[in-house]
């Protein structure tokens, strides 16, 4: 059945400098990457809710990362940040002087959400990453990732020494600012089994020059997406009505992919990093429009585009449900790709569900 | 009044000469608009030892030669350059000059330069691109380019040369302006440029475009547009849509689907080749935009070449005409260009 309204927690984190805002800039509010060297430091916590398709708000804290207020958060805002978290996204700049420190800070903050939180989710963005030479990327990126993972074992080991209660469930959310009531849902039952002490993690390589942030982005919203496994059935049934190759579903002011499917002759496409690449040509063509026609960044730019590469192949982008552009790639033929424009039309019902919470979608 | 020179008979490729002092740029430049590189990789690149040939191979046969900043081809009594060979071709000199360094010396070595092509070369066409005005005030730029301008008039007069076919363009390769710049300079090189622009003329008026471009896909350089004012807005717009095509082709139509899928496809219910089931051999595209609902669209040419146009509000219904309008022009291009290859190129028939 279909679930209500979502509220998730978000923490940004990370050092001063870092990027977070200006991924965050990019990502829900269309910039440019070349905007963001105009963003000023973030003065303690900027906190924005961001309605994702209908029925998920993103409560995004962007925490501004100088040592002043990441100490406060640490003490006096302890409880306060971190309780009640969904997701933590954990910048470092891999052109940072101090790694050490990096890394000592982020023990600290790790320590902290496994106390209030060890339920929540952690993403850790090596950051900047084009900066980098382009031959060494990937080696530079697996130490760090090494590095990482054995700081979070050990931020958790220390957490498991110090209070060995910790094993069992979290502790009670304190009320206070943040919605702890609203999110009430995302708990676990009392009862639910006691699971190791472990935080569930995931790092990724990005830059704010290329499609690599949209990868991130993506992982991070995928899991929180309501009714996800609705979206990805029927999506499945649409892609073989119509015999395309690849559908994707995007959320229509970040054009991050919500859901995909692929055929079986799709799946040969060479290009593993397609879906973060069409996220990043289709932002930027946004961008493009709205410089042309004067409307805001984040106003709705294109209804409609098509694209027939002779007998190559055939695709489409466009409009689908309030909150969703659809694209589907699909082999060549006219009267094919007239017909797949009509199904997918008609289809949009079945995904009204997207564009607001409750409503019952007329097939399931 | 030196005597006029003969313009070498086209035997060759028309050739782009890439000048300028070390670190000015050069490479980052022919780098980004001909091999594609995001322009904030060109932090890496190397410093140039030697010349760098390229050729392109497009609607017309370029060379692009980009030269190491510490070499002066005029005054290289080490190594005396064959000045037939490097300025024999019919062609173009872009000096570079970083607007964000102090350019006297460039200025100065550029006189030099424009001293010894118009004594012997007169045929190459010198195109100043004051480069790296990314983050400068509109107003800074223009105040650099009139000081360089007025160095360079003062100094030739001062020689006895008035009137030197010197061209300015301000560029930066993190914007359309350098891809807007080569634009011109390449548009100067290409033989009945006035038939070509006639014929876009022509097919905004019968098919009520705004704007139409005819661009070179692989490197984003535009080689006519119709009659219409000069709009850096509408030749974005339109380059970056070639942009998207070329992105899309390359994620979805560069690799090859297996002989099931197209027998699959050929089979029932449809009984024809792929082929024949399309209605164009190239690619094709349109958009809507959401303001004013005005379309774009594109159509290649061929392989190299493809149209892209700016529409009127609510021509999207009448595509089937437009099309038509449109396979009428593409003809009239393919045939422009197999002449005029067959013209460059005495070895083609
Ligand atoms: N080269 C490069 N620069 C980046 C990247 N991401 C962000 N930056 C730059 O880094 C600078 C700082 O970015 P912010 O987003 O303000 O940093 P922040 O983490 O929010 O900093 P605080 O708010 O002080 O915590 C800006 O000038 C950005 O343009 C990246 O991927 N590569
Ligand atoms: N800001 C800015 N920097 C540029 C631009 N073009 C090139 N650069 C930088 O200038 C430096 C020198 O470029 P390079 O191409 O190696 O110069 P060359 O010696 O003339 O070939 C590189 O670090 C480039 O990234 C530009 O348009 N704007
Ligand atoms: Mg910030």
């Amino acid at each position: 059945q279909l679930k209500k309204v979502k509220k998730q927690k978000v923490l940004l984190m990370g050092k001063s400098g870092s990027g977070k805002s200006s991924m965050r800039s990019i990502i829900f509010s269309n910039y440019l990457a070349r905007d963001t060297r105009r963003l000023g430091a973030t003065i303690d916590i900027d906190l924005s809710h961001v309605k994702f398709l209908g029925n998920l708000t993103l409560n995004l804290w962007d925490c501004g990362g100088q040592e002043a207020f990441m100490e406060n958060y640490l003490s006096q805002q302890r409880a306060h940040v971190f309780s009640n978290v969904g997701v933590l996204i954990y910048v470092f700049d891999i052109e940072s002087r101090d790694v050490d420190r990096d890394l000592a800070t982020y023990v600290n903050i790790i320590s902290a959400l496994v106390q209030y939180s060890r339920e929540a989710k952690v993403f850790v963005l090596i950051h900047k990453m084009d900066l980098i030479q382009p031959m060494t990327r990937e080696d530079v990126f697996d130490r760090r990732v090494a590095l990482v993972r054995r700081k979070t074992a050990e931020a958790v080991a220390i957490v498991r020494k110090q209070k060995p209660e910790l094993t069992g469930p979290s502790p009670p959310p304190p009320a206070g600012p943040g919605g702890a009531g609203a999110m009430a849902g995302s708990l676990p039952s009392p009862d639910s089994p006691i699971p190791d002490l472990e935080v569930s993690m995931q790092l990724f390589a990005t830059s704010i020059w290329d499609q690599s942030l949209y990868k991130a982005w993506a992982s991070i919203i995928h899991d929180l997406v309501p009714n996800l496994s609705v979206i990805e059935t029927q999506l499945a049934s649409l892609g073989v009505a119509i015999d395309a190759d690849e559908i994707l579903l995007f959320e229509r002011t970040s054009f991050l992919v919500v859901s995909k499917w692929t055929s079986p002759e799709g799946e040969s496409n060479p290009y593993g990093d397609r879906f973060e690449r069409m996220s990043n040509i289709l932002k930027a063509w946004k961008h493009t429009c709205s410089k042309f026609t004067g409307t805001p960044r984040n106003a709705e730019q294109f209804s409609d585009f098509e694209y027939k590469m002779g007998a190559n192949f055939s695709m489409f982008v466009t409009k689908f449900t309030t909150n969703t552009y659809i694209l589907v790639c699909m082999p060549p033929g006219e009267a094919r790709f007239n017909s797949a424009k009509l199904n997918v039309a008609a289809a949009r019902p079945w995904f009204r569900f997207l564009d607001g919470p409750i409503i019952a979608p007329t097939q399931g | 009044v030196p005597e006029p020179i003969a313009v070498p008979h086209a035997k060759g490729k028309p050739r782009l000469l890439l000048m300028g002092q070390r670190r000015s740029g050069k490479s980052s430049i022919s780098s980004v608009v001909f091999h594609k590189l995001p322009p904030n990789e060109t932090l890496f690149l190397e410093s140039t030892a030697r010349i760098q040939k390229d050729s392109l191979n497009s609607f017309m046969e370029f060379q692009v030669w980009d030269f190491p900043g510490q070499i002066d081809v005029f005054d290289n009594p080490a190594f005396p350059f064959d000045m037939d060979a490097i300025f024999g071709e019919i062609g173009a000199l872009i000096w570079v000059i970083d607007a964000q360094d102090d350019y006297l010396e460039a200025v100065a070595r550029l006189n030099a330069t424009i001293l010894h092509l118009q004594r012997s070369y007169q045929h190459i066409n010198i195109e100043v691109f004051i480069h790296k005005v990314d983050g400068l005030s509109d107003d800074y730029k223009l105040d650099i380019q009139r000081d360089i301008t007025i160095r360079i008039q003062d100094e030739l007069s001062d020689q006895g040369v008035e009137n030197a076919p010197v061209n300015f363009h301000l560029t930066s390769i993190y914007n359309h302006s350098i891809f807007e710049a080569f634009s011109k300079v390449i548009q100067k090189l290409i033989p009945r440029l006035g038939q070509l622009e006639a014929m876009l003329t022509n097919l905004c008026r019968t098919c009520r475009f705004e704007k139409a471009y005819l661009f070179d896909v692989n490197t984003k350089i535009y080689i006519a547009t119709d009659s219409t004012p000069e709009d850096m807005a509408s030749y974005e717009i339109c380059s970056d849509y070639v942009d998207v095509i070329i992105d899309f082709t390359e994620v979805y139509g560069s690799w090859q689907r297996t002989p099931e899928w197209r027998k699959r496809l050929e089979g029932p219910p449809w009984e024809q080749k792929l082929e024949d089931q399309v209605a164009c051999e190239w690619a094709e595209s349109g958009m809507v935009l959401a303001d004013a609902q005005r379309p774009i669209m594109l159509r290649e040419v061929d392989r190299f070449l493809a149209l892209v146009a700016i529409m009127k509000e609510g021509s999207y219904e009448k595509m089937p005409q437009i099309n038509m309008n449109v396979d009428v022009v593409v003809k009239g291009l393919t045939e422009f260009f197999e002449i005029t290859k067959s013209k460059m190129t005495p070895t083609a028939v």
